[in-house]
């Protein structure tokens, strides 16, 4: 009955997820079809930022199968502002967000109306028929220019486009320091504005029970639990009366992280008309009304020796919140701000963001969420210090990163490091890349001077993930914790149901967590199933995101299973007769010290304390158990990742020639599920630093507003990646993991750009913005020559 | 996102098909593969009043020899053009462009008529009918008339055929010993050309005795790089001497400018792509 | 409306349909074959992939009513008597997948491609799937789940 013999942690399980997603038995929030499912559409704004005159749905009504249609005024009872649940300091501007916008859009894409019809096709003509007028007000774009005193308001009322300012200074103070630098190098860098892209697009359905006030709300989200909790504050729902279910859901990337207006537009809509409610955004239309990341201006500044030892970095950013603070808008970018400083020791940091309102499409999370940013920034100044010192990149690198004795390290801003060996992961990477080599072919092709250049780019970088400690977040000013919940049921027939409150979306929290289980219980991996994203099945949750899942809700699978071990002793130590400690507890069967036929498995203990018989006295009849995990400290991932790329100096186009990366993910529970997170990851990073980009017109119009437009890289547009890893655990969780959905992300961007500056320094470039496309290229390297 | 509401007709034969047309005045599109006019309905661009459903009527694909010309149907697919045995022997061109047109599936509907017909200036067919010469045959209630592919391509999105005519075939001279190259630069598989360049070569002991170049996304309209034909004409098939013609491959157009490109980038692209197709095209690096 | 007669995975469908109705919501709101996802409005992430006669189509990009007649064959379709199609084995055994969504798509046209080219290179891969969009497996583990569903040795 027990069968686990072999141990499940760090075995390359196939995924128990797979089955029903290669078939086609999949439970999308879109397939979900309901009797008497009515469809909803939404007008949205033409425009960036206007007065609305005149909302009038009436003619809509006339269509053909429609039921209803509503303006923003017409559904502003009972439906309040959307939330921002990260107001980063206390004199935050926090403007109201009608869900529908009522008096004037702030971004193309704003929300106008709804109409509510029998069906998808029904809904979409009906849209056609809606009146609006619109007084132009002029658009707010340029970050810089938006802050001048005279600059056009996104928020009227509020006097100013200024979000906030977060500074931080940590260390020495870096004006003395910057003193006593030899060196002081400053550059700005462009975070160009992106578009997530997780390939179902959103969806939400609602539907009501009218005569309890009961709602279910299935939607494709990271975050049913925080969804739920804002949705009730929104709408006016008690929470005990919501149950909201993420079913199948496609990706998401930072972009299902979020309480957007079409859920509480729905929940309103399903509440009003007592009937069930859809909601399917097309692609482009996702394109405007799902968030965006990045948006970025940061300009850094780094003070260095003559001999390569860094001395302090000072960082100020301008980004781009966009119309609206959504769920976490404001909070990105200071997740982002602990982690400018990187692997490296330095004396002093300061750091200061300023928030900007733009009449664009909210930003938020995409993933890494401030870090890309980040590790974008410190790597890529790092080649142009090293270019200054006249010493190899890694070389620079290898001068100032925390050694892996020093562990484990305060940071300079403020952060502890618990674990890393960066040395051990870089020698890994620089002997699979050939580094040696194809350093000595690009000294050949350069003095050849070959119009096709090489260029090799490094990045060494870590990461603060694993949110988080609530403490922590709470001293951000976050408002939630960063706890998370498991509870495991052991079934009478044997069987394990664990329940766990994150809510994957493509991450295979089912089979990594059943291995975790699996190992602790000593049961095997098919006994086990987990149970996850339905509030009413799954109650207590902080969901999925920041790399959090493994280290924080896996670790709380881990803790659970170790109570219901500890529990099913006392079961087992009475049936035995024995004392608890005489027993040993291995593959899932109790047995006696010296005695090994007195033994019972697990599962029979489930079936007894079922049953409970015959139960020690005085315990409570369960072995069941329950962890809530708040982690002590973040984790904190690094590795090192190497792209040599070829550039046609011609056409200006870049190719990836190679790319490695050996990650440190800490202890791994399944390779086959990092290794792929590490690919996607990587993927999403190069796509920043060659393809994509959320392109703005003067007007303020999205111009790549479709996917023929937005050029999201497909097979022919990427490479083979070579992938390795050094195992250094984390301390701060029981299972040693560190964290993987976000590294790739991180590490990429900035090896592939620093590839190509790399090639084509020789030619007298120093910069390209970001996406690197042949236009931009080629134009750099006119610049260079002219 | 949803369509808006049309009438749809799916005439049998091309008579009836323009005599659907004819009645319909300009309110009516052509469906064939629907790879273009389905994405521009989805995103609502277009909202004809009838479309018509040409796909099933007999006799409107396929390849075939008439003496010197080879006649295209207007509704064989991309896909059956890449492997269609006659264009693989007598223009080998159209094989290569349509090969690098949008993606395999895409491929399996759309059709060298309708991307035609569509007449995108970054869609890479049409500049390869403009470098083959190509003539376009449309029937409309007066019959059948054949238009020279440097007539039919009027402006943007705009071509010669009126709105009560279809087009039935494409005929394209057969070429002997051309040496031929489509060099496409985009910036993912599936994006349209930043630029394209669509080349024909006639070599005679050495030299390009004659040359056709046909440029994509370089105007309103697909384009021939005139005085780079001229400048190759009698030209040694060497890379200099290439490069030199090559130089003046953007001299009359106007091309547009977009995420991915100035008209100053793309003139710069056409050159070097240019210097590329011809080079590949002459047999040459 | 128009009438049109439609074989979807072996079973014959009559229906009265607008004209305008794309096949993929035929397939998904009317016949409930919801396996068959879609991506995007411009053809381009080839989610919505089937086969239609013996071809891939993207099914966003197809009228119901240019299928009259047609056979349609989607993801749904392909296992055969409870056993899965080798690509979806494949597809399982590499972890070609991570979200799924994705995944019906990939899995039809690369059939497609075994099809036509049943022993195909890696860039022959690449090349065939390039209508297809994946926002999570940056590609390389599906580049080895074709290569490996059409019996060649495949690094792991």
């Amino acid at each position: 009955m027990t069968g686990a013999t072999e141990r499940e942690v760090g075995r390359a399980r196939l995924r128990k997820e797979d089955a029903r997603l290669v078939t086609g038995q999949t439970t999308w929030t879109d397939n979900i079809q309901v009797t008497g499912l009515l469809h909803l559409a939404i007008l949205r704004s033409p425009m960036a930022h206007a007065r609305v005159d005149r909302v009038d749905v009436s003619p809509a009504l006339e269509r053909p199968g429609v039921v209803a249609a509503f303006s923003g005024r017409d559904l502003a009872e009972g439906l309040g502002s959307l939330p921002c649940a990260w107001p980063v300091t206390e004199d935050i501007v926090l403007p109201d967000h009608p869900p529908l916008a009522v008096d004037e859009v702030r971004y193309a894409g704003d929300p106008v109306a709804v109409v509510v019809a029998r069906d998808r096709y029904a809904a979409a003509d009906a849209l056609e028929a809606i009146e609006v007028d619109y007084t132009p007000l002029p658009p707010v774009l340029d970050l810089e220019a938006s802050l001048a005193e005279d600059a056009p308001l996104v928020h009227a009322d509020k006097g100013t486009n200024r979000c906030y300012v977060w500074p931080l200074a940590t260390g020495e103070d870096y004006a003395s320091v910057k003193e006593r630098a030899d060196v002081v190098l400053k550059r700005r860098y462009l975070q160009q504005r992106l578009i997530p892209n997780a390939m179902e697009p959103r969806a939400v359905v609602v539907t009501p029970l009218p005569a309890s006030g009961e709602y279910t709300v299935y939607s494709a989200t990271q975050i049913p639990h925080i969804l739920r909790i804002m949705l009730a504050m929104v709408t006016g729902v008690p929470e005990h009366k919501l149950r909201v279910i993420a079913p199948d859901v496609g990706g998401g990337f930072g972009s299902k992280l979020q309480v957007y207006g079409e859920e509480a537009i729905a929940l309103t809509v399903a509440r009003r008309l007592g009937r069930p409610v859809k909601w399917t955004e097309s692609r482009s239309e996702g394109y405007l009304a799902t968030h965006h990341g990045r948006g970025m201006i940061q300009d850094v500044e780094i003070a260095a020796t003559r001999e390569g030892k860094l001395l302090g970095l000072k960082v100020d950013l301008l980004a781009d919140m966009g119309a609206y603070l959504m769920l976490v808008t404001p909070g990105v970018p200071i997740l982002g701000a602990f982690m400018y400083p990187g692997i490296y020791k330095m004396d002093a940091y300061d750091f200061t963001c300023t928030g900007v309102f733009t009449t664009r499409t909210p930003t938020d999370a995409y993933r890494g969420a401030g870090r890309p940013e980040a590790t974008y920034a410190i790597e890529r100044i790092m080649d142009e210090l090293a270019v200054e010192l006249d010493l190899d990149p890694v070389e620079l690198r290898r001068r100032n990163w925390i050694r892996h004795e020093e562990f484990p390290y305060p940071s300079v801003a403020g952060l502890t490091y618990d674990s890393g060996n960066y040395e051990a992961a870089t020698d890994k990477a620089l002997a699979l890349f050939g580094y040696d080599d194809l350093r000595a072919e690009q000294q050949k092709r350069n003095e050849r001077g070959d119009t096709v250049r090489l260029g090799i780019g490094v990045s060494t970088y870590t990461e603060m993930c694993g949110l988080a400690p609530s403490r922590v977040l709470g001293d951000l000013r976050y408002g939630a914790g960063g706890w998370e919940a498991a509870s495991i049921r052991m079934l009478p027939t044997g069987k394990v149901e664990v329940v766990t409150g994150t809510s994957p979306h493509g991450q295979g929290h089912v089979t990594s967590w059943s291995q975790i289980a699996a190992d602790v219980l000593g049961v095997s991996f098919d006994d086990v199933e987990v149970v996850h994203g339905d509030t009413k099945a799954a109650p207590q949750g902080m969901d999925t995101y920041g790399s959090r899942s493994l280290v924080v809700g896996g670790a709380a699978v881990h803790q659970a299973a170790v109570k219901v071990v500890a529990k099913a002793r006392k079961v087992a130590a009475h049936l035995l007769e024995a004392s608890e400690d005489d027993l040993e507890f291995a593959g899932g069967v109790f047995s006696v010290k010296g005695s090994p036929e007195a033994r019972t498995t697990i599962q029979e203990i489930a079936l007894a304390t079922f049953s409970s018989h015959d139960l020690p006295d005085g315990m409570e009849p369960t072995i069941n158990a329950e962890h809530v995990m708040d982690p002590e400290n973040f984790s904190y991932p690094h590795g090192t990742h190497l792209c040599a790329v070829e550039v046609d100096t011609e056409t200006g186009r870049t190719t990836i020639r190679s790319y490695v990366c050996v990650d440190d993910v800490g202890r791994v529970v399944n390779p086959l599920i990092v290794e792929g997170q590490v690919h996607g990851g990587i993927a999403q990073g190069i796509a920043q630093a060659l393809y994509e980009e959320a392109v703005y017109d003067d007007e303020g119009n999205l111009v790549s507003g479709t996917m023929a437009d937005y050029l999201v890289p497909s097979a022919v547009d990427l490479p083979d990646f070579v992938t390795d890893r050094t195992e250094t655990p984390a301390t701060s969780n029981p299972l040693g993991a560190k964290g993987v959905g976000e590294a790739g992300t991180i590490a990429a961007t900035p090896a592939v750009v620093n590839a190509i500056v790399d090639a084509l320094r020789p030619l007298g470039v120093t910069e390209v913005a970001m996406p690197c496309t042949p236009g931009r290229v080629w134009q750099a390297l006119k610049e260079a020559s002219a | 996102m949803i369509p808006p509401a049309f009438e749809y007709a799916r005439p049998t034969s091309v008579d009836e098909a323009v005599r659907t047309l004819a009645e319909a005045g300009d309110e009516a599109k052509v469906l064939a593969g629907g790879q273009s006019l389905l994405p521009l309905l989805r995103l609502r661009l277009a909202f004809p009043e009838l479309v018509v459903d040409v796909g099933r009527i007999p006799g409107l694909s396929g390849v075939r020899e008439d003496g010197d010309t080879l006649v295209i149907g207007a509704l064989t697919t991309h896909h059956d053009v890449i492997r269609d045995p006659l264009v693989g022997r007598y223009t080998g061109l159209l094989a290569a462009a349509t090969r690098t047109v949008a993606d395999p599936a895409v491929r399996h509907r759309g059709t060298l008529g309708g991307s035609l017909a569509h007449a995108d200036p970054a869609g890479d067919l049409p500049a390869v009918a403009l470098a083959l010469d190509a003539e376009l045959v449309a029937v409309g209630p007066q019959g059948r008339r054949t238009i020279a592919a440097r007539e039919f391509f009027v402006d943007y999105l705009q071509t010669a055929l009126r709105p009560d005519e279809l087009l039935v075939e494409v005929r394209v001279p057969k070429r002997y010993g051309w040496g031929f190259h489509y060099e496409k630069f985009n910036r993912v598989a599936q994006a349209w050309a930043v630029v394209g360049v669509a080349a024909l070569v006639r070599r005679d002991n050495g030299h390009i005795a004659e040359a056709r170049i046909g440029l994509t996304n370089m105007g309103a309209t697909p384009l021939r790089a005139a005085a780079s034909e001229a400048a190759l004409a009698g030209a040694p098939a060497a890379a200099d001497a290439v490069a030199r013609a090559a130089a003046s491959a953007a001299e009359g157009t106007r091309p547009s400018s977009d995420p991915s490109g100035t008209p100053e980038y793309r003139a710069h692209l056409a050159r070097v792509l240019t210097r590329r197709a011809v080079l590949a095209a002459a047999g040459g690096e | 409306m128009t009438r049109i007669s439609v074989k979807v995975d072996g079973t014959t469908y009559e229906d009265e349909v607008e004209p305008r109705l794309l096949l993929v919501h035929y397939l998904r709101d009317r016949l409930g074959l919801t396996g068959t996802p879609v991506g995007c409005d411009t053809s381009n992430c080839g989610a919505c992939t089937v086969d239609l006669d013996g071809e891939t189509v993207k099914s966003c990009s197809v009228l119901a009513v240019q299928a009259d007649g047609s056979a349609v064959t989607t993801i749904q379709g392909l296992a055969q008597g409870g056993e899965w199609h080798p690509l979806q084995k494949a597809f399982h055994e590499r972890h070609a997948l991570q979200c799924g969504y994705c995944t019906p798509g990939m899995i039809m046209a690369a059939r497609d491609l075994l099809r036509e080219n049943p022993v195909p290179t890696p860039d022959e891969v690449r090349h065939a799937l390039e209508g297809n969009l994946c926002r999570c497996t940056g590609y390389q583990n599906i580049v080895r789940a074709v290569l490996a569903a059409s019996g060649q040795e495949v690094a792991s």
